[in-house]
């Protein structure tokens, strides 16, 4: 059923009400924040939190850090392998004797780095190759969908794990890590940025401002930079937040398989955690717990936001503010779980008008 | 390409039919579709072996791979060209596909296997560590979005979602090793790694037409013990990797199980008085099976992914664990073709799940 | 039919709802009171956000959560035994009433009916709900009802699937499902809003067949006054959730007392009421009109969408001939799957002429390139149906007005374009200041004078227009519609418009052709066409066109059933 967006469009026949706020209010997350109620409100916040303190981390870490994350001795002396938490090491040191805080905050840097990356070229290639496909359709588009579904269907990780061969053989530099990090998640983004981009394309052209624009005469590139391309995007910002946690999972994973970026070269949770897989069989727990939780928190964070973003804008899933407070006297409606919250279809007395 | 006019039905607009519209009435039959869902797998197995194909000879030939720097000029250069490895790569891409077709996989470069051998040897274990987890995540996670569906938006809706997410937020092998750490070191109730205690598996590999699978094999031995030991040490692994997937079923049903209660025939139904927990059970829980299902079929990927993570956490010796190994020795030959199998595995895997969708959906069936 | 009802089966006291919305609380209902008495059909009519549905849903406690109910509804049942209060029902109580006391006809019967199990099932779930039914006797219970309901076959489509339905028969098995445990009242949720007119006659013909042989009370939800004339023995008008006139059919039409309700009556378009319209402009037409080339024409045009995957070729349009005269206005009528949107679209080079000849301003069609066309598309205007999606959400309404005057540069940009921009908005009747509101802004009738002005920007001898005004409610479109006539009189383009109504293709067509799967079975003027129909098919859709008046509307239906 078509859901009208002029809900209450009463016999005066006024416009809908609630008119999207501009400004700073109608930036993207704000908007949904003012948005959301309850629970939602809730999972959103805590997902922005731990999304602030991840990027103020990663931004910070110079200051943050006690230690640089190759740093092996200070002034008083070498730190000593697996030293259990102290006061000189909060969080102990790992096998290979770096300070653990330090590698857990160093390591946010990294991440950033990857994602920013990895997020950056997978957009663009991504959305160009999506809005083509979509567009003008024909071969094109047909090869592009089975190659895209056949890389989206395929394990990612060992398609990182091939990329990661091919581009630097193992080799782990700082900038060459990470871009070897950051090209292998993109060959697996930029499926699933082309199928999204590619489906809103469809959808899109068949609308009818796209016709209008066709019947007026608009070349392709117009209609295409005008219409479509911002129209087309509208819900990535969505789709990014979820990828970028998939790509910190993968950057560990990679890490954690011996493809990551060398100790000395940068701080890398999942090689930390590849290091300390022989520690856990001794008992050491803390050289595994805390790279760990720093993924699980910055993971858990971003798909968070995600998922909250992903609920307001389906009307299906969102929740809504209820009615008034209810007066002792009056009966209410019977709570339908799960009935649809898509309740501005039923103020429609016809529906798809 | 059609052009076509979505033009929608209802504010007594009688609307005009869509040409896509009148040709999915006309459908073809589900033996149509099941063919030409079969032919497509042909294709993307074909694209995945050659991405890995052209992505693997970027970087050289294999032998120098593993080898360059060990052993002199001369010798690596003779080892190259006996291994045909100086022809012209569309040669060796023709001959390549030539073999991987009568099932040919080449030979290790590390330990002069037959791959194929080696493939099906470990891919058992891994074959028995993907269905563990299955049964894991299917028992976990497809109750559990029910119930979320179900009670959406109160506090068990919540406590059920954010478990969701903790099970997809974790690294497989992060949580391995906190449940290694607690169940296994700490506690002491469960074995740290492998897939048996030595003693059994010497039993069990000993033992005449082994299946690989340790649990048939077990069963076939017939000794109590053996058995229990076998199952001891799936349960960590199993439920790591279960859980991964389990987190993305629960999302998956409780979205889509969420979505069609809101429908209009949920609607409908509950107009003429069926039960709430009727609703769910059946009117809304069988439509959404559809999306489910097919989506199921594309978390075989993330389920062989987390094996191979898996299966280094726990030592478990399957093809995860293998491919590490050859990582390591930089035996591309030997990766490449673990690389292929999980590309016909995935191909064949979601066939399969489209057949299961089609024999639910009716609307593909007639 | 008008003689008392014994017993009120429904009494809906101070009726209030409130929804909770993004932009705050929108009171839905305010203070509504009504009965519907045993075996009466009661019409709730109104125009969108008049209350209309979430008074009638209420009545089966079916709002969703976000809404909150104040007053009392009592739904008595069939047999008068039992008494309850819907708002206050715990949800086991209303489980029970659902279906057994009240049931529900909903208005797109394609998506009340699960895809996923057999139609029969879905109706033996309805009769399980309520009591101990083995599978035999559910099944049983679900033929005969369909065999009521007018499907043919019914032992066999019982275990058929909905897809495997028409629309009108999907809409016989929601009917039948609410018939199964003959409940005292069915409300009907605008039950043919979805469906064509010649599909409409026959579920309202159905639904007539349910209170006199079930005995059952309707509570009929519409905006389609004809539909109300056709069926009603009592109305309630709401509007703005409010009731602002309840009577009896007859006196609501002959005698209505409240302002908005004559001023409804007054929208609804009739049959006939163009007549004298389009004599006056054959008599103004200059001698030789006749001989000017026609800016668009059709010689068995033949538009086929290709099959996929081995299924066989559509034929949207089969060898259809037709002219447009310079300043003249043809009506395109027909059903769904007519063509008549293909035809449109083929016009305006949006759809692939796959054979015979169509010219537009002089240019062949078939086989048309869309560089060589491009030049063409100047003169050309096209209105679509859709005005929530006919402009680009992001653009404000004169840079969307703009577009034409930028891309044939007639202006550098849509700054520079603005002066004829705000001409144009004057001329379709809209302030100045709309052109700098987005297109969520504006109401539906708002977006639809907007895409008036952007088709005439360019100042086109032709104009397509399909479905124009088919999401507007009645008030509106009639406004919409007098712009439409009194702009195509100043400007005197030439015009294709399409639409499903005869009548309001009769208001403004100087000639009418009817398309039926295809084929172009009749064409002429108002006269002819409306007044003396040859084809069959045009016939029958002339009598399943309810009329808004009771009386004329009986003697239709007897027509009707003559057809038939």
């Amino acid at each position: 059923m078509a859901t009208s967006t002029t809900a209450v469009d009463a016999p005066a026949d006024v416009p809908a009400p609630g008119r999207r706020p501009r400004g700073w209010r109608g930036l993207p997350v704000i908007r949904q924040l003012r948005q959301s109620v309850g629970l939602q409100r809730g999972m959103l916040v805590a997902g922005l939190v731990l999304t602030g303190i991840f990027l103020v981390t990663a931004i910070f870490a110079p200051l943050l850090a006690p230690f640089e994350y190759s740093q092996l001795r200070d002034p008083s002396g070498a730190f000593g392998a697996q030293q259990a938490p102290s006061s000189d090491h909060w969080l102990g040191t790992t096998v290979g004797g770096y300070d653990v805080l330090s590698r857990v905050i160093w390591g946010t840097r990294t991440a950033l780095y990857v994602i920013v990356a990895a997020v950056l070229m997978s957009i663009v290639i991504g959305v160009l190759l999506g809005l083509v496909a979509g567009y003008f359709g024909g071969w094109l588009d047909r090869v592009l969908v089975v190659v895209a579904d056949a890389i989206y269907a395929f394990p990612s990780l060992l398609l990182a794990i091939v990329v990661g061969i091919v581009l630097n053989g193992g080799e782990s530099s700082l900038r060459g890590g990470i871009m070897a990090a950051a090209l292998s998640i993109t060959v697996i983004f930029v499926p699933q940025y082309l199928r999204v981009v590619r489906a809103e394309t469809v959808r899109i052209k068949a609308e009818a401002y796209v016709e209008s624009a066709r019947v007026i005469g608009a070349s392709h590139w117009r209609i295409m930079s005008r219409h479509v391309f911002r129209n087309a995007t509208r819900t990535l910002p969505l789709i990014l937040t979820l990828n970028a946690s998939e790509a910190i999972l993968t950057l560990a994973g990679l890490g954690f398989l011996g493809f990551g970026i060398e100790p000395t070269a940068a701080a890398e949770w999942g090689y930390d955690l590849q290091k300390s897989l022989s520690d856990v069989t001794s008992g050491i727990w803390w050289t595994s717990l805390f790279p760990g939780l720093a993924i699980v928190l910055v993971v858990l964070g971003l798909t968070l936001v995600g998922e909250s973003l992903n609920d307001l804008a389906d009307p299906r899933l969102r929740t809504r503010r209820r009615g008034p407070v209810t007066p002792a006297d009056v009966g209410e409606t019977s709570v339908v779980p799960g009935s649809p919250s898509a309740d501005t279809a039923y103020l429609d007395g016809k529906g798809p008008a | 390409m059609t052009t076509t006019t979505t033009e929608p039905t209802g504010g007594g607009g009688a609307p005009d039919a869509t040409p896509t519209a009148a040709r999915q009435r006309r459908s073809g039959g589900l033996g149509s579709y099941l063919l030409v869902r079969f032919l497509l797998i042909f294709p993307t197995i074909f694209i995945l072996v050659t991405t890995v194909f052209v992505l693997m000879r970027l970087t050289g030939d294999p032998i120098t791979a593993a080898q360059g720097g060990r052993l002199p000029a001369e010798e690596l250069a003779r080892r190259i060209a006996e291994a045909g490895y100086d022809r012209p790569i569309l040669v060796q891409y023709w001959e390549y596909l030539g073999q991987l077709v009568q099932g040919d996989f080449g030979t290790a470069i590390s330990d002069g296997r037959e791959i194929s051998d080696m493939l099906t040897s470990f891919g058992a274990a891994t074959l028995e560590l993907a269905f563990y987890a299955l049964i894991v995540a299917f028992a976990v996670g497809i109750p559990l979005g029910r119930l979320a569906a179900y009670l959406r938006d109160r506090w068990p809706d919540a406590v059920l979602r954010v478990f969701a997410i903790l099970c997809y937020a974790t690294p497989v092998f992060f949580a391995g090793l906190l449940l290694k750490l607690v169940f296994a070191v700490n506690l002491g109730w469960l074995p740290v790694a492998g897939r048996a205690s030595t003693g059994a598996e010497i039993q069990l590999q000993q033992q005449d037409s082994s299946t690989g699978i340790y649990l048939i094999d077990a069963l076939k031995l017939g000794d109590g013990d053996v058995i229990q030991d076998v199952l001891e040490h799936a349960v960590l692994p199993a439920v790591a990797l279960g859980l991964l997937t389990a987190g993305v079923f629960l999302r998956l049903v409780r979205t889509n199980v969420i979505g069609t209660l809101g429908s209009g025939y949920v609607e409908a139904a509950r107009s003429r008085g069926v039960s709430e927990r009727r609703l769910l059970r059946k009117h809304a829980y069988r439509p959404a099976l559809i999306p489910i299902v097919t989506v199921i079929g594309l978390q075989i990927a993330l389920l062989l992914g987390g094996a191979v993570l898996t299966e280094t956490t726990f030592e478990w010796k399957g093809l995860g664990f293998q491919l590490v190994e050859y990582l390591q020795a930089r035996d591309f030959v030997a990766v490449q073709g673990i690389v292929v199998l999980a590309a016909v595995i995935v191909a064949l895997v979601n066939f399969v799940v489209d057949v299961i969708a089609a024999l639910i959906d009716p609307r593909v069936r007639y | 039919m008008t003689t008392a009802p014994a017993r009120d089966v429904v009494e809906i006291e101070n009726l209030s709802v409130t929804f909770a919305t993004d932009a705050g609380d929108v009171d839905a209902v305010r203070d509504v009171s009504l009965t519907v008495g045993a075996g009466e059909v009661l019409a709730i009519v109104g125009e969108s956000g008049s209350g209309k549905t979430v008074t009638a849903r209420s009545i089966l406690g079916l709002l969703p959560e976000t809404a909150l109910t104040r007053g009392a509804i009592l739904l008595t049942s069939k047999d008068g035994s039992e008494t309850h209060d819907v708002v206050t029902l715990s949800r086991r109580g209303l489980g029970e009433v659902r279906g057994r006391d009240a049931a529900m006809v909903f208005q797109e019967p394609s998506t009340a009916l699960n895809p996923v199990f057999p139609v029969g099932w879905q109706i033996a779930e309805g009769l399980r709900a309520h009591g101990d039914y083995s599978k035999k006797e559910a099944r049983a219970k679900a033929i005969d009802v369909m065999r009521r309901v007018g499907i043919p076959d019914p032992e066999e489509r019982v275990d058929h699937y909905p897809h495997q339905f028409s629309g009108g028969q999907k809409q016989r098995i929601v009917i039948a499902q609410a018939l199964a445990l003959d409940p005292g009242v069915i409300i009907a949720d605008e039950p043919t809003t979805a469906l064509d007119v010649t599909v409409q006659a026959e579920i309202l013909d159905l639904l007539r067949r349910c209170r006199d042989e079930f005995g059952t009370a309707i509570v009929l939800i519409t905006h389609n006054m004809g539909v109300v004339a056709d069926l009603a023995d009592r109305v309630a008008v709401m509007y703005q959730g409010r009731i602002v006139e309840q009577a009896d059919v007859r006196t609501l039409f002959s005698a209505p007392v409240d302002e908005y309700t004559r001023q409804l009556l007054g929208s609804v378009p009739r049959l006939g009421e163009g007549r004298a319209r389009t004599a006056d402009r054959a008599g103004a037409r200059a001698p030789g009109w006749q001989e000017a080339t026609p800016v668009v024409e059709a010689r068995d045009l033949r538009i086929v969408y290709p099959g996929r995957l081995r299924r066989p070729d559509f034929v949207a349009v089969d060898g259809v001939s037709f002219a447009i005269r310079p300043g003249e206005v043809l009506g395109l009528v027909g059903e769904s799957g007519s063509g008549k949107t293909t035809i449109g679209r083929a016009i305006a080079g949006l759809t692939k002429v796959t054979g015979g000849s169509l010219t537009v301003h002089g240019a062949e069609m078939n086989g048309m390139k869309e560089r060589a066309f491009r030049p063409l598309r100047e003169r050309i205007g096209f209105v679509f149906q859709d005005p929530a999606s006919s402009f680009n959400p992001l653009l404000t309404i004169a840079d969307a007005v703009a577009e034409p005057l930028v891309v044939h540069k007639r202006a550098k940009n849509p700054q520079e374009a603005r002066g004829r921009v705000d001409e144009l908005l004057e001329a379709v009747q809209l302030p100045k200041s709309f052109g700098d509101r987005f297109p969520h802004e504006l109401s539906g009738g708002q977006r639809q004078r907007a895409s008036l002005a952007r088709a005439l920007a360019l100042d086109p001898e032709l104009l397509i227009a399909d479905e124009p005004t088919s999401a507007l409610d009645v008030s509106v479109q009639k406004r919409v519609l007098e712009l439409f006539d009194e702009l195509q009189r100043e400007l005197g383009f030439a015009c294709l418009f399409i639409s499903h109504d005869l009548a309001v293709v009769d208001l403004l067509a100087d000639r009418i052709a009817v398309l039926y799967k295809g084929e172009l079975v009749e064409e002429g003027t108002g006269e002819q066409v409306l007044g003396a129909p040859q084809h069959p098919y045009t016939q029958r859709l002339l009598a399943s066109l309810p009329v808004p008046d009771p009386d004329e509307q009986a003697l239709r239906r007897a027509e009707w059933d003559r057809l038939r």
